[in-house]
């Protein structure tokens, strides 16, 4: 079970590594969209301070988006999926591969990101390091929930749009206690209750999202 | 013992539903009717005036009806995936997909209810209560599966893409709800608090309830009106729909 | 059963210095309400005549091809 993950993580990853561009770009897309805000609100340090965490949060999930539809189209166009979807092993276990290996791919990259942006905007040491932390434990949810809508658009009319529509309602959980986690950290709070939350979200995004995901693949396989 | 089984398969096919949907939307459109006069009535004309809010509690007999509606239809619309899902009835994904824009529509008028109570009420058109707030987001919800559903041309793999959109949006929806309140607790700039409603007369109480009544059964009406139209579009090749045109020229 | 509640219109339509709100939220909802079967109605009108078109359409087709099949025969 854990050899067909592995399997499919390990050839997910060496068909992203043909495309770096993409990830580079999405990367870039995550800057400059950060890089936004203080030209568009103005540079005073306390008010970026205060924005940090909602402005970097969401350009997580909007960079997220931009990788989500190529989840599954490539394998769809090739025929691969069909192939997958005959296989022994159950999609839904293929599913969770793919989704670690896009969260390898496209959430990593924004964790590692993340501590050089915050410090545009002047966050502190340990605001800082509730930031990454935040980011590392809630990106894997948002692959995990991304897949779904990944799926349900698969081969549809004006997917990625759709896409969006579809799965940013669903991020508002995860944005909520992923920016939150920073603001209570900023206001000294806290981050524990924040962050045991995300957690509980990202384990429940990464392990129940592939069964929807996989039972609309198949739909979009019939 | 096989019979009643045999009786629901019969009433869950397009072919004897669509004529049982036509006799019944009249007597629908009485109901709404009936409770609306009614409701209306005592909302609007016998109900007291509020201690606390003067006048501008009147709304509530829109805006609740109208917000109840809206959550009550999403968990309908699920149901009716969720049986589509699991036994592969035609009839589910067209009840789902009938109800979904009456539930966005009811969605809407929540939230436009609710920004015009709250101008008089506390000041400002819009507050971001956890109530408020979840509202917004099922309007989101429920475009998400409009719209997806819109954008595949195979009715069924668009009902049985929509019923698992739905599903999954209602595991979700009481997750969304939580976050936002918790979120909306630890942000609490403006001291406004929704969840203080004013102390209920029994008269208005009423008057909420029979609006209530009327949104529900008015909800019906626009279903089966819709799902009808849904099923001639969908059966169009098929006999029944051929006779049932041919007999009205 | 308690009596009506207002003493003159003018105090009905007031609403307490909240008639804007009050009849803005009743006119849009009303409108809303009224305009969804409305729209309803008129969508399965367009439905039906389109589908009766095309069903005319198609026996006239099937007409033709039945006789120009029985104006071959005989040859």
């Amino acid at each position: 079970m854990v050899e067909s993950i592995r399997a499919v993580i390990g050839r997910d990853l060496r068909l992203a590594m043909r495309r770096q561009a993409d990830i580079v770009a999405a990367m870039f897309f995550f800057i400059i969209v950060v890089s936004l805000f203080p030209l568009g609100v103005g540079p005073e340090a306390a008010q970026l301070r205060r924005l940090a965490p909602g402005v970097l949060w969401v350009a997580a999930l909007l960079a997220t988006m931009l990788s989500l539809p190529r989840l599954f189209a490539d394998d769809h166009r090739d025929g691969t999926l069909e192939q997958l979807a005959l296989a022994p092993q159950p999609l839904a276990l293929i599913v969770l591969g793919k989704v670690i290996a896009h969260w390898l791919v496209a959430g990593l990259p924004l964790v590692l990101l993340a501590p050089l942006l915050g410090i545009q905007f002047d966050l502190a040491g340990d605001a800082l390091a509730v930031l990454t932390l935040s980011l590392l434990i809630g990106t894997p949810a948002l692959s995990g929930i991304g897949a779904i809508g990944a799926a349900l658009t698969l081969g549809v009319r004006g997917g990625g749009v759709l896409l969006s529509l579809l799965v940013l309602p669903l991020y508002i959980p995860v944005l909520i206690f992923g920016a939150g986690s920073v603001d209570a950290t900023l206001s000294g709070l806290g981050p524990q209750a924040h962050l045991s939350l995300l957690g509980a979200l990202a384990l429940g995004g990464v392990f129940f999202a592939p069964w929807p995901t996989a039972a609309a693949l198949r739909v979009a396989l019939e | 013992m096989s019979k009643p089984v045999i009786n629901w398969f019969r009433y869950a096919s397009p072919l004897t539903f669509y004529p049982l949907a036509g006799r019944l939307i009249p007597w629908f459109w009485t109901l709404a009717a009936i409770f609306g006069v009614l409701g209306l009535t005592i909302g609007f004309l016998l109900a007291p005036t509020d201690a606390q809010q003067g006048e501008g509690y009147r709304i509530i007999f829109l805006h609740v009806p109208a917000s109840w509606m809206s959550m009550f239809i999403y968990l309908v619309m699920a149901f009716w995936a969720a049986i589509g899902l699991a036994f592969n009835f035609r009839l589910s994904g067209m009840m789902a997909s009938a109800l979904a824009p009456t539930g966005a529509l009811f969605a809407f008028l929540s939230l436009w209810t609710g920004a015009l109570w709250g101008k008089p009420m506390w000041g400002t058109w819009w507050v971001w209560d956890a109530r408020l707030t979840s509202e917004l987001i099922l309007l989101f919800l429920y475009i998400g599966f409009i719209a997806l559903q819109a954008s595949i041309d195979d009715p069924r793999r668009a009902d049985k893409a929509g019923a698992i959109l739905a599903l999954v949006g209602v595991v979700n929806v009481p997750i969304i709800y939580f976050s936002v309140q918790w979120w909306n607790t630890l942000h609490q700039g403006a001291s406004v608090s929704l969840t203080r409603a004013p102390s209920m007369a029994r008269l208005m109480l009423w008057g909420m309830l029979l609006c209530t009544l009327a949104c529900w059964m008015y909800s019906i009406a626009i279903a089966l009106m819709r799902v009808r139209t849904i099923m001639l579009e969908r059966e169009r090749h098929t006999d029944w729909v051929r006779e049932l045109l041919a007999d009205k020229e | 059963m308690p009596g009506m509640h207002w003493n003159s219109l003018a105090d009905f339509l007031a609403m307490g210095n909240h008639g804007l709100y009050v009849w803005g939220s009743l006119a849009v909802m009303a409108l809303l309400m009224l305009a969804e079967p409305l729209l309803l109605l008129q969508d399965r009108k367009k439905l039906v005549t389109r589908l009766k078109q095309q069903y005319r359409a198609e026996r006239t087709e099937a007409r033709r091809k039945r006789e120009t099949a029985s104006r071959r025969s005989p040859d």
